[in-house]
């Protein structure tokens, strides 16, 4: 026996608190215009010791105000995809569960354009009008969700088959929607780039909390859940028998999953992938206790689209790739590896 | 609560000291269920009301064919259904109305087997066992740890503990099953077909088992099963069910009559009572 203790845990988040610094130093660093990381440790003792007027001014400005936000902003939507797909995953019982496979990223993707349509009409306070968008992108996520719930059951039980279809005839449908919102509203010709899921957009520092908070709020909920979790995948028959409150446990990672893919949505489109093998290769890593698993993924969807949008904006630099493409580039042979492993 | 009004069991064994209402744990009383599509349609299946008693280190076996209602009877004892009419009540409480965790640390189901997502090691699936017991985050302590290496020796399987519980052999991992329902430390022991493909010696093992278990650890002990030698062998009561009916409550012998048994079986049988006072039953060939 070598049950879990806490001094493990944190053991395992540290080292990948460490890798995922040791990418946002080197994402820092890539770029079209070089940044020495010489030059950036200085400034960060600068900044430490209150001078801040010693900051050379010549790549603070691409480091402070462009590259590191969008790492920033890299990093709590890939932790937050990873957790969701976490929680789908257990949730539904279902290893191919994630918010991009069950089309849930579509459903939050036209409610946040659904919201930036009707906002547009309104003359919302500047307050409302930051929370709209994701406010509606969590609809859209929490609707899409339970359709495909309820479309994937067979004789009243979930039906992992069943279920996938219902998901992607609901992505494919959602997205048929979705571009024809988009070709029809003069003002969204450009989206067509954050659909394929887009860091590039700086955020107003207000929505930036929003997501932050969503993030901590939302992962905290999930967290609280995670020794149900781990009964759950043996069945909600099961877990009811073991003690588990298996309605509440269902509505808080359903309400808490929908709010982390409607917030990732909003603020950066679809990204694929990250919520179907981040889980995956975290629980081929460290077990598949959720206790462990939750923090773990966040770490792990973190370092992965960190990763993915440094090499989406300097492979084909000075243009730029959805970083979507990039871990479907990435993703889909590592799904195909994993696969087969499985079946071996 | 009178006595009269109960379905009493008729007992055969006169050694038995008479019940009296303070050392019954569980009581099924005029307990009903039906099963619809939709409420404006007749039900397609009823469980007529049902009334029984057992006491601590008692093992119930609750016998009858396909579709006679058996797993629909155990569910409500375990309270996961709510009874149409009548009420379970294990030392008191009715079942379905306790909180989850309450309800857990009082009541252990062994189900007929399903499958894990994900595999595990057969010390986590035991130490599943005490989640009833933690608290939302608390990590497992010294306690549960302790009392889910007493289970597993409980039930033979210490050896299986650092096995992956999608690799041991059906038997090793019904004792595993096992395990995990006595981490739960429970009143009463529930398990739907535990025998289903075992073959018959673990079928016979894991029965002396929970003969053993009964009597040691005082547990009531309720057990659907298809095998009407290994009811008559080892259970002190016994509850036949046909179509939603309970046709007869009681020991073995009294409850093993050969007209009786052929036609809730539909079969040719003989019935032999042995000097033990157990019942034995055999098939005869059909020509």
């Amino acid at each position: 026996m070598r049950p879990l203790t806490l001094q493990r845990l944190l053991l395992q988040c540290s080292v990948l608190a460490l890798i995922l610094f040791a990418v946002v130093l080197v994402a820092v660093k890539m770029g079209a215009v070089p940044v020495s990381l010489y030059g950036l440790g200085r400034d960060l003792i600068s900044v430490f010791l209150g001078q801040t007027s010693h900051l050379s001014s010549d790549y603070g400005m691409i480091v402070n105000e462009i590259r590191f936000p969008r790492i920033l902003l890299a990093i709590v939507v890939g932790a937050s995809l990873s957790v969701a797909g976490t929680s789908f995953q257990a949730l539904l019982r279902n290893p191919l569960a994630d918010p991009y496979v069950l089309g849930v990223s579509m459903g939050a993707a036209l409610g946040a354009i659904l919201a930036l349509i009707f906002e547009s009409h309104l003359a919302l306070p500047v307050w409302l009008a930051v929370l709209f968008t994701p406010l509606g992108a969590f609809l859209g996520a929490a609707g899409t969700i339970a359709a495909v719930y309820f479309l994937g059951r067979r004789e009243g039980q979930i039906d992992s088959a069943t279920l996938l279809l219902a998901g992607i005839i609901s992505s494919s449908f959602l997205s048929a929607v979705i571009i024809f919102l988009l070709t029809s509203g003069r003002e969204f010709r450009g989206m067509a780039f954050w659909l394929m899921g887009d860091l590039s957009s700086s955020l107003q520092s207000s929505l930036r909390w929003v997501l932050s908070i969503g993030f901590l709020l939302a992962t905290g909920a999930i967290y609280t859940t995670a020794a149900d979790l781990n009964l759950l995948l043996a069945g909600e028959k099961e877990a009811m028998h073991l003690g588990v409150d298996v309605r509440r446990v269902r509505l808080v990672v359903y309400i808490a999953a929908s709010i982390l893919t409607g917030l990732a949505v909003s603020v950066s489109g679809a990204i694929g992938y990250v919520g179907l093998l981040v889980p995956h290769v975290m629980r081929l890593l460290f077990g598949s206790d959720h206790r462990t698993l939750i923090p773990t993924a966040a770490f792990g969807g973190a370092i992965a689209v960190v990763i993915a949008d440094t090499l989406a904006r300097t492979v084909v630099a000075p243009s730029e790739l959805p970083v979507g493409a990039m871990t479907a580039l990435f993703g889909a042979p590592l799904f195909i590896y994993l696969l087969r492993r499985r079946m071996a | 609560m009178t006595r009269s009004a109960q379905a009493s069991p008729a007992r055969s064994d006169p050694r038995e000291a008479p019940r009296n209402n303070s050392d019954v744990r569980l009581s099924i009383e005029q307990v009903s269920y039906a099963y619809s599509a939709n409420t404006s349609q007749a039900p397609l299946f009823t469980l007529e009301a049902n009334s029984f008693q057992a006491r601590p280190g008692e093992v119930v076996a609750i016998l009858g064919p396909n579709a006679s209602g058996k797993s629909t009877l155990l569910q409500l004892i375990a309270g996961a259904l709510v009874p149409l009419s009548g009420r379970v009540l294990l030392d008191g409480f009715v079942t379905h109305a306790l909180a989850p965790r309450a309800r857990a640390q009082r009541i252990a189901m062994v189900q007929q087997e399903t499958p894990l997502l994900f595999p595990v090691r057969a010390w986590e699936f035991v130490l599943q066992g005490r989640h009833s017991y933690g608290r939302t985050l608390r990590f497992d302590n010294e306690d549960d740890l302790l009392v889910a290496r007493n289970a597993l020796a409980q039930v033979d399987a210490d050896q299986l503990s650092d096995r992956w519980i999608n690799e041991i052999s059906g038997g090793e991992r019904q004792r595993v099953i096992l395990a995990r329902a006595l981490c739960q430390q429970p009143l009463l022991l529930l398990l739907d077909e535990p025998t289903l493909h075992l073959d018959i010696g673990a079928q016979v093992n894991l029965l002396v088992t929970l003969r053993r278990l009964a009597a040691e650890n005082r547990y009531t002990v309720v057990v659907v099963t298809h095998e009407l030698n290994l009811a008559a062998e080892y259970a002190d009561q016994v509850v036949l069910l046909q179509k939603g009916k309970s046709l007869r409550v009681g020991s073995p012998a009294s409850v093993y009559q050969r007209d009786l048994l052929e036609q809730v079986f539909h079969t040719a049988l003989t019935v032999e009572q042995r000097s033990n006072g157990r019942p034995r039953v055999n098939l005869l060939p059909t020509s």
